[in-house]
């Protein structure tokens, strides 16, 4: 793999809606062109006949009754941490500029 | 390797005092709150939970005195890692973003802790949201090694390894991921324990990579991460992926090390290993046939791949963990944003340190279309080609060891440069966490004054084997 460029790492913090200062985006190509290099490794491993693992101790669909369980946690309990609310709903930028 | 002296009896017999009313709680909380006072300037501690941990010390030894039954660990302090969600004190994972975030809930396993009368008295220092191998990376400052206060204690659960040797607290709670618990053990010379995936609620605290992470201990012996281990294990309607404890518990375990086989795995004993650390090692070994084990040495070819496979199943799992702060629901929001999108990404741009941006964008990458399946896909394929070659080790083996780490503590800001160096301190501890197998750091002697920490694994839900193992090896090594 090539070294990332500038705009790749561009693109990356929109995809992962970051904002990057100028010197941020020369340091993040360089470390990050490195650390994918360390991990091109794997590219010639030989897994012939191996499915991926997701799930180490086997556990599948894991089911629970339905049920409303008390947990002494009311929404205003957690409204409370909200940093923008009103009229006990969370409240945001518009998203139409 | 013993520790130096303690002012904490062993958790099993301090507990047992404070039921019998020979020791108050009150007490108990008093001296482990002035010992953090008193050794402040190692970092080990965020914040201090003075009050709640007071009244809870009341009510406890007015229920003793009342002749009311009183939990197994009644009046015995912890300290917990600060990504565990607390009552009585903020939660930060040691980040700017999470600064002020006070939780509306406490983790399943502090819950069970209270429940048996432990009481947390402080939050301790991480690399920020548990990124790093030094405390390096957090947020507010970093944790001095109490073995030599130049030197980093490891992470990211540095500041819970740093209290206990610093005797703040009878045990504190880590978490780890790739190593977390067990490689500031071996920097700082505790015993660190990883269980099995899964046999720890994580419910309330920090998420980083779900797939590896574990809620782990910080002791000064086996016999006291047992003891700990025996009230927070089993299944929680809130985790999922929690399995069934052990029927027979993990307390009462005898150190067992003659008749064992015990494999010593080359691929850690070679080549980037510091020869006094090879040293130690050794003799550990060397002490266990002279006890009775079979050791002999055994090969995972595939394991030196497993820092590669970790650096991008974890960054992925970071990277979609990490999406829920946004900015909107909870803890840092960016003021000044015009739009929805600017306070997304001038929150997290703002919010989040330099490592956290880091993984979230190698994440990003190794998930996103048309890297898939060559970075994401690749590596958890890869991994089930290290998880088959742990499973061949344990037909021959019962245990296997090696090193926690290829060198002892270093130096403040020597690795803080060179994300990439710093990460190869993970080299030996991230392997068993992609196999979602239980190991522990045991104190195995020192190289250069500084201490070295024998790494033993066992299969998946041996918990109880490998606890009954390290004590062995922890009289072994004394």
């Amino acid at each position: 793999m090539a070294d990332l460029t500038r705009d790749d790492v561009l693109k990356l913090a929109q995809l992962a809606r970051l904002t990057l200062s100028e010197e941020e985006i020369e340091k993040y190509r360089s470390e990050l062109s490195q650390i994918l290099a360390y991990v091109q490794q794997l590219k010639d491993v030989d897994v012939t006949g191996l499915e991926p693992t997701s799930q180490v101790t086997g556990l599948m669909n894991v089911m629970r009754e339905d049920e409303v369980v008390d947990y002494g946690v009311s929404p205003d309990d957690l409204l409370r941490i909200v940093p923008s609310k009103q009229d006990r709903q969370i409240k945001v930028k518009r998203m139409i500029a | 390797m013993s520790m130096q002296a303690s002012q904490w009896l062993p958790i099993a017999e301090l507990s047992a005092k404070v039921r019998a009313g020979e020791l108050r709680a009150a007490d108990l909380v008093e001296q482990a709150l002035k010992t953090i006072e008193a050794k402040k300037e190692y970092n080990a501690i965020i914040a201090t939970i003075p009050e709640r941990a007071r009244t809870r010390a009341a009510s406890i030894d007015a229920a003793i005195k009342n002749g009311e039954t009183v939990g197994r660990l009644a009046g015995v302090p912890f300290i917990a890692k600060d990504n565990f969600l607390v009552f009585g004190a903020e939660t930060t994972a040691a980040s700017n973003m999470l600064k002020g975030f006070t939780a509306p809930y406490q983790s399943t396993v502090i819950e069970k802790l209270e429940a048996e009368g432990a009481i947390c008295v402080a939050k301790a220092n991480l690399d920020a949201f548990a990124h790093g191998a030094s405390t390096e990376n957090s947020d507010f400052f970093t944790t001095k090694n109490p073995a030599d206060v130049a030197r980093v204690p490891g992470g990211s659960s540095g500041g819970s390894a740093a209290a206990v040797v610093l005797d703040m607290a009878p045990f504190a709670l880590g978490t780890d991921t790739g190593g977390s618990v067990r490689q500031p053990a071996s920097f700082v010379g505790c015993v660190g324990y990883k269980p099995t995936y899964g046999l720890m609620s994580r419910s309330g605290i920090v998420a980083m990579a779900s797939s590896t992470d574990v809620v782990g201990t910080l002791t000064r012996t086996a016999d006291d991460a047992a003891y700990v281990i025996d009230v927070i294990a089993g299944r929680d309607p809130l985790d999922g992926t929690t399995i069934e404890r052990d029927p027979a518990g993990y307390t009462d375990v005898p150190a067992a090390m003659k008749g064992k086989k015990i494999g010593l795995i080359k691929e850690w004993m070679g080549e980037g290993v510091a020869p006094g650390v090879a040293t130690v090692i050794r003799s550990a070994a060397d002490a266990f046939r002279a006890a009775g084990a079979d050791v002999r040495e055994v090969s995972l070819p595939s394991l030196p791949l497993s820092l590669a496979v970790y650096y991008i199943v974890v960054p992925a799992e970071v990277s979609s963990n990490l999406s829920r702060h946004d900015g909107q629901r909870f803890a840092f929001s960016y003021a000044d944003a015009a739009t929805l999108d600017e306070s997304y990404t001038q929150s997290r741009g703002n919010g989040f340190g330099a490592e956290a941006k880091r993984r979230i964008m190698i994440g990003t990458y190794v998930l996103s279309s048309g890297y898939y399946d060559a970075y994401y896909r690749k590596a958890q394929t890869v991994r089930t080609k290290l998880i088959n070659e742990f499973n061949e080790a344990f037909k021959q083996f019962d245990f296997l060891i090696g090193p926690v780490a290829p060198t002892t503590a270093f130096k403040i800001g020597e690795n803080a440069s060179d994300p990439l160096q710093m990460y190869l301190a993970d080299v030996m501890t991230v392997g068993p966490s992609l196999a979602g197998l239980p190991a522990i750091s045991v104190p195995a002697g020192t190289s250069d004054n500084l201490p070295v920490g024998l790494h033993i694994v066992a299969p998946q839900r041996s918990d109880r084997a490998l606890l009954g193992m390290a004590k062995a090896a922890e009289e072994l090594l004394a």
